[in-house]
Order: structure tokens, then sequence, then C-alpha cells
């Protein structure tokens, strides 16, 4: 950025710009916009270009690299497309138990599915209340409370994994999907609320007002009332929710590697990728199988869920 | 779950204020969330510093009762004066300045870029995401690949365009040697890469919050900068970016605590070798290879305490200075 001043600075000190602007003095600052203008108009569009590739790139190497062989990698790993056509081989192999000679990802799939729809439920169930509370009821402390919950995520995952492992262990929640999908919720509900709440505050609630006058309780006006005008707000946090539990990591390593039946797919690829037996291109194609469902449902909603986060922020 | 402020021991009476009514409404149907964050997270933050005092071992753990232990500062002193404790808190603070630094920078631009309508636009911008919310283990992974010394292809490009004698195995080498004008420089690869990669993963995050605040910028200020002549840099460096500082400053904090505490991709990149050993990478060694919960709790608390004071100091000099220099 600041080569393009300096150059413009020189381009203005130049014997021909010395001359021009005897003739009209209004030319240097003139000169200057034009010279800026075409300069960054052009460095932005290599910009875009470079950020474009940047991104997109690892994700078609992983495509790539899950339809080739592995010989074929290994002979000619710079190659951009696959020089000896597509097989999807890895897939079966990375997919089939591993009685079947496969690695198993398909039970991996099923127990990732589990947890991450379970934590969208449970997480929801709770947030939604929650939300609605602080959005629009009037009780002590409701201000903090909303920035007390955010605290959470500035401590480290891994002081707080300590604890929970001595006191999953302990009662022999350690190992099960359902000790982990708690501790999602746990991971979850702040962020969901801070969503849900955000979108709550932007409806009148001039509507629950009328339903409370016809004699509904709390709980009705929640559920016929907030929560199908909420829709849109709904949609976008599940997803969310469903996005940090089937990527998340740490915990599930922690809790679960003891037993390759209760793997999640993230938890299988990190443990496969050390191992020199399975070939990364079998588990090129296990990073297809994980990265596929995140992208797919980002896609489609990605606007619904940069306005959920992103709201508020506007105002700086 | 007896310690949810549930006021629901007192019988319901008639005659409450309406104010009152909805205050229990209120804590009722937020009893639930704070339930969980009690028990999930509050009251595990506070085990953690009792644990800290204990001699806890990950075998003894089902045998051991919760106060089973007196209350030592041993763990203390062993993290405190193990070797590579000081190693370990000096590559923690080099990754999260400068990774935050980069993500921040490469947001930054990006959301310039980006902030005025173009066609494809919303594929362009969605792309920019991608980084950020894919699964970590499987981008980390795809790193690994692309920077293998056999298989990858950095290095692939490396030996056939550049001219590469050796090959270089990015994520295991703790000093490369880089020859710049006949100068042989040293310099820590594997800590560039993991900060490399930190930048790649988090700038969408940045560029998000950031391309936000720039929509919402009045247009007026930069139309009267244009009719009075300023030129484009001379406009982002005196009117748009003044007006940006308080979101960058926002994701300066944020980012500085996500990237200090950061397991996960330092872990599945490198597992804390060749020089990139993180504070929490220590603190999982800790806890799973030598099976002391103990000195683990101690060095993660330790690592809050760091990290608590880095973020006092902060707002403390920094905030507070320029918020004398914007009153003068």
């Amino acid at each position: 950025m600041s080569r393009t001043g300096v150059d413009t600075e020189v381009a203005g000190r130049t014997p021909g710009a010395e001359t021009t602007r005897r003739r009209r003095p209004a030319a240097r600052p003139l000169s200057r916009e034009i010279v800026e203008t075409r300069v960054l108009g052009v460095l932005k569009w290599v910009t875009i270009a470079f950020f474009v590739v940047a991104t997109i790139f690892p994700f078609y190497y992983m495509l790539l690299l899950s339809v080739r062989s592995i010989e074929d990698l290994a002979l000619d790993p710079g190659a951009l497309w696959p020089p000896r056509g597509v097989s999807l081989d890895a897939f079966g192999q990375v997919l089939r138990g591993v009685d079947d000679g496969g690695q198993g990802f398909i039970t991996f799939l099923r127990n990732s599915g589990i947890i991450a729809v379970g934590t969208v439920v449970a997480t929801l169930l709770v947030s939604i209340l929650g939300a609605y509370a602080i959005s629009r009821l009037e009780f002590f402390g409701r201000r903090q409370v909303h920035f007390l919950f955010l605290a959470v995520y500035l401590f480290p995952a891994i002081l707080l994994a300590i604890p929970l492992f001595v006191l999953f262990t302990r009662i022999g929640l350690r190992g099960s999907l359902l000790g982990l999908t708690i501790v999602y919720i746990s991971q979850t509900v702040p962020v969901t609320i801070h969503m849900l709440r955000n979108y709550f505050v932007t409806v009148p609630a001039s509507l629950e007002e009328a339903a409370a006058l016809d004699g509904a309780t709390r709980l009705q006006i929640i559920r016929r009332v907030a929560l199908p005008l909420a829709k849109p707000a709904i949609m976008a946090t599940s997803l969310f929710v469903f996005m940090i539990a089937w990527n998340e990591f740490l915990f599930a390593l922690l809790f679960l590697v003891e037993d390759r039946g209760r793997w999640t797919v993230s938890l299988g690829l990190s443990q496969l990728s050390g191992s020199i037996e399975v070939a990364k291109t079998v588990l090129m194609a296990g990073s297809v199988i994980l990265t596929v469902p995140i992208i797919v449902l980002f896609f489609a909603t990605e606007r619904l869920l940069v306005e959920g986060l992103t709201s508020g922020a506007e105002k700086g | 779950m007896r310690e949810a402020p549930l006021p629901a021991a007192e019988a319901p009476r008639r005659g409450r204020t309406l104010r009152q009514q909805e205050a229990r409404a209120g804590l009722a149907l937020l009893s639930p969330t704070l339930i969980v964050v009690l028990a999930v997270v509050v009251l595990p933050i506070l085990w953690t510093i009792l644990i800290a005092f204990q001699r806890l071992r990950l075998r003894d753990l089902r045998r051991s009762g919760i106060l089973g232990t007196e209350l030592t500062l041993r763990n203390f002193e062993t993290v405190l004066t193990s070797s590579g404790f000081l190693d370990a808190l000096r590559v923690t603070l080099i990754y999260s300045v400068v990774g935050t630094a980069l993500s921040i920078g490469l947001g930054l631009v990006a959301a310039l870029v980006v902030r005025k309508p173009f066609r494809g636009r919303t594929l362009v911008r969605a792309s920019m995401l991608l980084p950020y919310v894919a699964p970590v283990v499987a981008v980390t992974f795809v790193w690994e690949v692309l920077l293998h010394p056999e298989l990858g292809l950095v290095n692939a490009v490396g030996a056939d365009l550049l001219g590469w004698k050796d090959r270089i195995p990015f994520l295991d080498q703790r000093t490369g040697t880089l020859s710049l004008l006949g100068v042989d420089l040293g310099v820590p690869t594997a800590l560039l890469v993991i900060i490399a990669y930190q930048a790649w993963r988090y700038f969408p995050f940045s560029f998000l919050f950031i391309l936000a605040r720039l929509q919402a910028l009045p247009a007026d200020l930069d139309e009267a900068a244009r009719v009075d002549g300023a030129t484009p840099l001379q406009r982002f460096r005196h009117i748009t970016l003044p007006q940006l500082k308080g979101v960058i400053a926002l994701l300066a904090v944020l980012r500085f605590i996500w990237t200090f505490n950061e397991f996960d991709d330092v872990y599945l990149l490198t597992e804390g070798g060749a020089g990139t050993e993180v504070v929490s990478v220590r603190v999982f060694r800790y806890l799973t290879g030598r099976g002391d919960v103990g000195a683990a709790a101690a060095l993660s608390l330790v690592l809050a305490a760091v990290l608590a004071v880095l973020l006092l100091l902060y707002f403390r000099f920094f905030v507070g200075r320029s918020r004398d220099a914007e009153a003068i």
C-alpha cells in the first residue's frame, strides 16, 4: 500500500509533471488521484484472486488427492489434476468397517451425527428459554448474566478439560457419547443465547402482549408466538451449533480416544493420520467425508449465519 | 443440582406484583442455562484450582476422594522450574502476537477489497470464510500433506520450479536456513508454519467483523474528503481507518485470547514438536503423557494467570493511553 504512495510522489516530481503543473495548477492532486485509483483498482483484483486461491485451493487439493491412488501420488506429487483418471476406491475403503478391511468411518459418521444432533436439540431447548428470558423479561442481573456466559469463552479449553476429565472418569461418563454431548451443550449455550437474544430484541413485543391479554401462559406465548417468528434465527443457530459439535476435537480426544467404536469422524481422522499403515489418499477421502456436510450446510445458510453472528457488530 | 438459584422453594403467594412475577419467570426460564453453565463450566473451573494444589495422578483417579490428599505447592514448583517452561511461554507469546496481527491484517485487506459490490461477490465472500468453518482436523491434515517432504505439493513445486536441493520437512524442522542475497539466516521453520496456518485459518473471523463495520460506515464523510481532494489512500488513512479502530481493537483482544489458549491447531500440525510447544500443548502432555493431573491443572492456571495479567496491562496502558490521546 505505502509503495504506491511513494511511486505517485516520485511521479509527481518528474519533469513532465512539472510542466503540466505550470500550465494547470490543479493537475498534481488530480494526477495522484488518478494514479492511485488505477493502481488500487488493479491491486484490488490481484488481491481478490490471491484470497480466493488461498482459501479454495486447499479444499481442491483435498478433493484431488481423495480420487488419486497413493502410488500415483508418490510418482507425481506436483500434479494439479488427476493424471491417471479418477478413482473412488478410497471412499469405499475409508467407509467400510475394520472387519471388511476398511477404516470404519461409517461408524464414526454415526457417532458424530448422534453427538451433533443431540447437542443441537438440547442446546436449543435450553437456550431458547434463556434467550427469551434475557430479551423479554426484567429481572435482577439480566444484563450482566449475558456477558457472564460469554466469559466462558475466555478460559483456555484445556483448563476446563482437566476437571471434566477427572469428573467424568469418576462418574463413569467418560467414554460415552452422552458425556461428550453434555460438554458440547455447555460450550455452545453461551453463544446461542447471544445469537437468539440478538434476534428476539429486534422482534416487537406487541404480538406477545396481545397473546398475554388473551390469557396465554408464558410457555404458550413462547411456543405459539415467539418461536414461529424466530424460525430463521433458530435455523441459523442450529446450524452453527451443529458445526461446532461436528468439528470439535479436544474433548473428543480426551473422552473417547480409548474405544475405536466411539470415535467421531474428527477423532478418527486425527488418530489414523499419525499411522503409517493408512495411505494419505485414503485419509483424504476421510477428510472429504468430514468436510462436505459442513460446507454444504455453510453454503446453504451462509447469509443467515453471517447475520446471526455479526448482528450488533456494525455499531462497532 | 441444588445450586440452581431457582426460587422454587418459596410457596406461590397471591398478591405478588407483576414485576416480581416477571422476575421469577425470568429466572425460571434461565435456570436450565444456569444449571448447565454452573455444573459443566463454573464449578469445574473452580475445581481446577483445587486440583492444582493436590498430588493427583491419572492412575489414582477412580480411587481418591475429591478432597483426598492434603494441599501442596509442589505442582507449581514442578511446572515453573521444569526445563522448557520458559521456552513454551516464549513460543506462545510469539505465536499469539504475530498470529493475531497477521490474521487481523489479512482480514482488513480482505474486507477492503470486497467492500464494494461486484459480480460474484457473494461467492468470493463465502469462499473467504471456508478456512474458518471447515473442520479443524480436516484442514490441518490437508496442510500436513501439502507440506509433506515426499508427497507434498509444496516440496514438489519447490524442487521442480524453484530448484530446491533438499526437501524441507516443514512441520518437523526446528531451524531452517534461508539464504538471502548470500547471507544464511536461521529461521524457526515449524513455528513460522503454525503462525502462517493461524493467519490463514482465522483471518475470516476478522474479515467478517471488519466488513460488517465497513458496510455500516456513513458514506458522507468519505464523499466530503473526496470533494476536498483527498486521494483513495489518504481517505483510507484518515477517514476509514480511524472509524475501524474500535472493531480492530476488539478483534485484537479476542484473537489474542483465543490464540494464546490455542490447542487444536498446534497439536494437530506438529504435536508441539520442533520448537512449537505452546503452553496448552504442554498442559495436555502433563495430563496424558505423564499422567500428572495436578501438574497439568497447575500449568493451565499459570496459563490463565499470564493471560489475565497481559490483558490487564493492555487495558491499563494501551486503552487508557489512547483515550487520553483522544481527549487531547
